[in-house]
């Protein structure tokens, strides 16, 4: 024990930091561990600096212990997962932990015998593979992704979530570096012809998901993607090739990209109509909702953390607004009393997440922590009672309200907007 | 292309059309501004307040960036028209064929009553008919209810249904399962026949519910 004790480590530690090891694959077996056990590590040294590290391989794999993972809906045939917003760190979602949303699975396709076909209101019908796509001038754009469906959950008068997490409720956004062509770029070789309004983009899975999008954000800042993150988009995200409309909801950013028909009207296909218009509370629906307005989401502290002791925490979380840049971000710690700007780390990108953060001395007592955001059009993230005054409370999609967490005098936090209302 | 339904509308709902002809004024403008070596970044900024941020991201090509660069290829009338195959409102792209309510019924209790339920309206999938009033969402936002326009059921149907074998019914076969599922809905008597002509003739009970996007960031919560 003496010489245990001479090099600061215990026998017991030393098992637990072997079968940490054994885990991680660095030895073998119980037997190189006993073997290792049998050495004393001279003070100052690491028990991972006592053998020699792995070496390189060919893809890497996260740290075993880190275990990011979407979150599936019950459902055995579900067809969304979404982004673990508290696990993660900065305003990238890596690229297996982006949100899913599918209509008709993921399809298997290869790349190399992928076509994109450009029709309709045009001078010259063309196809292009995806080494001619690649082939043109690209640009890359970090952009958030979002669900208009996302934050749904926490609407409803009558069903207000308290142990839920920002994964369950917002989970549904991620944040991405997108490679790819400018559409407008494209249609230069097809030649558009005067009287066009609008395009129909159809992917190529099982469900041809289809949605019409107006030419006038075609032009502006449309990209057929081809890359997320450094390399090739995944399958799950629209492999090979998927439109990206930086801003807009998630669903009109069509995926596993197959035919482009340049027309004069909207097409009017299921999810533009049934799907993805919004009911308001005087009987109308609103129909091509595309923009997704300002919003933030305090992903930390957040249910099912609980704060171990009062003191210095810093409250942080996401921002993002669809029409343009995040101006300020502010946060209450006292209901929506008041407020104080938070720190916005740049870089504060256009149409894309900004991670935010307020330091906070919690005192211990309960608190209801809340987050706002305001966009360069002056527009403030509205209370719940804003939009259901303004759309009622039927309505669906573009959840974008003001997110509460309440933190209990005994540090457990749960989802504490209906405290609120 | 496939045929196109014999009375050709342009009228495409008071919503819609609407939309088309500001986003129209504003594309138009564009593309004429635009010129030879011109690119999206250069274009006026868009009701989404997007304008700010096209010089972020797009790279203006360089003004010796030819019009045309050669890439791709010209796609055959034949491709184009085998992959050409959504049906717009007015009935454009709707192909040839012909389906009755009572064929239709025998259609959906072999291919859709597994996943909708023997009328409609069990699931466990999308509820298909309702009258109910528009308050009660979203269990009840069904065809008859909510959907402005039926030749979105063909759209729709031709493309992703039935759900495990996607394609596979005919044109006759989904004009007929279209004809009763109206019918379940009440839209449609119970001689009905939908082809080409008379999907586009539908008059869907939700049509003038749909209003465009008034949100444009700003002050106001909409």
């Amino acid at each position: 024990m003496a010489s245990n004790e001479r090099s600061g480590l215990t026998r017991r530690a030393w098992l637990a930091t072997t079968s940490g090891v054994i885990a991680a694959g660095v030895l073998k077996t119980q037997a190189d561990a006993v073997k290792l056990m049998a050495q004393e590590a001279p003070a100052g040294r690491a028990a991972s600096s006592m053998i020699p590290g792995r070496l390189v391989s060919e893809v890497g794999r996260r740290a075993p212990a880190e275990r990011p993972r979407r979150l599936l809906r019950a459902e055995a045939l579900s067809s969304s997962s979404r982004t673990p917003l508290q696990d993660l760190y900065g305003i990238i979602t890596p690229a297996d932990l982006h949100f899913e949303r599918h209509h008709g699975g993921i399809p298997d396709i290869v790349a190399e015998a992928h076509e994109l076909l450009i029709h309709g209101l045009v001078d010259r019908p063309m196809v292009f593979r995806m080494a001619d796509l690649k082939r043109y001038p690209a640009v890359s754009r970090i952009c958030f992704v979002e669900c208009s469906g996302n934050g749904g959950g926490a609407y409803n008068r009558d069903r207000m979530p308290t142990e839920i997490t920002p994964q369950a409720l917002d989970g549904l956004l991620s944040t991405s570096e997108w490679v790819g062509v400018p559409v407008s770029t494209v249609l230069r070789e097809v030649g558009v012809r005067r009287g066009a309004s609008w395009v129909l983009a159809e992917g190529g899975d099982s469900a041809m998901m289809s949605r019409s999008v107006p030419l006038e954000k075609i032009m502006d800042d449309a990209l057929l993607a081809y890359a997320q993150n450094g390399e090739a988009i995944r399958p799950e995200q629209g492999y090979p090739l998927r439109l990206l409309l930086p801003g807009w909801e998630g669903n009109t950013q069509v995926k596993w990209l197959r035919r482009i028909e340049i027309t004069d009207r909207p097409t009017m296909t299921r999810d533009e109509t049934s799907k993805y218009t919004d009911p308001l509370g005087d009987g109308t629906a609103r129909q091509f909702s595309f923009v997704m307005d300002a919003k933030s989401v305090i992903t930390f502290p957040s249910y099912p953390y609980a704060l171990p002791d009062r003191g210095w925490w810093e409250i942080k979380g996401l921002a993002w607004t669809g029409r343009g840049r995040v101006t300020r971000v502010e946060v209450s710690t006292d209901a929506g009393r008041s407020w104080v700007d938070a720190e916005m780390q740049p870089p504060v990108l256009p149409k894309c997440t900004v991670r935010f953060r307020h330091l906070w001395e919690w005192d211990g007592r309960e608190a209801v922590i809340l987050s706002r955001a305001t966009d360069e059009t002056g527009y403030l993230q509205p209370t719940v009672q804003q939009l259901w005054e303004a759309r009622g409370e039927r309505t669906s999609y573009h959840h974008n309200h003001q997110r509460a967490w309440k933190v209990a005098a005994d540090g457990a936090v749960t989802f504490g907007l209906g405290d609120l209302v | 292309m496939r045929p196109a339904a014999p009375a050709r509308s342009r009228e495409v709902g008071r919503t819609g059309l609407a939309f088309s002809l500001a986003v129209c004024a504003l594309a138009v403008c564009a593309l004429a501004a635009c010129g030879p070596a011109g690119n999206g970044g250069s274009m006026a900024a868009g009701g989404d307040g997007a304008g700010a941020s096209s010089a972020y991201t797009f790279v203006p090509l360089p003004a010796d960036a030819p019009a045309r660069f050669g890439f791709g290829a010209q796609a055959p009338d034949a491709r184009v028209a085998a992959w050409d195959v959504d049906v717009k409102p007015d009935g454009e792209g709707l192909p040839p064929g012909s389906g009755t309510v009572a064929d239709g019924e025998r259609v959906y209790m072999t291919q859709c009553v597994a996943c909708h339920g023997p009328t409609g309206t069990e699931g466990p999938n999308d509820r298909l008919v309702s009258d109910a009033p528009w308050d009660q969402w979203p269990e009840e936002r069904a065809v008859g209810n909510y959907w402005p326009y039926a030749t979105t059921l063909f759209d729709y149907v031709s493309k992703a249904m039935p759900q495990l074998t996607p394609g596979t019914l005919s044109a006759s076969e989904t004009y007929a399962v279209i004809a009763y599922i109206l019918h379940l809905n009440g839209v449609l008597p119970e001689d009905a026949v939908m082809d080409a002509e008379t999907l586009p003739a539908v008059r869907m009970p939700a049509r003038d519910r749909f209003v465009v996007d008034d949100r444009s960031g700003g002050g106001e919560v909409r």
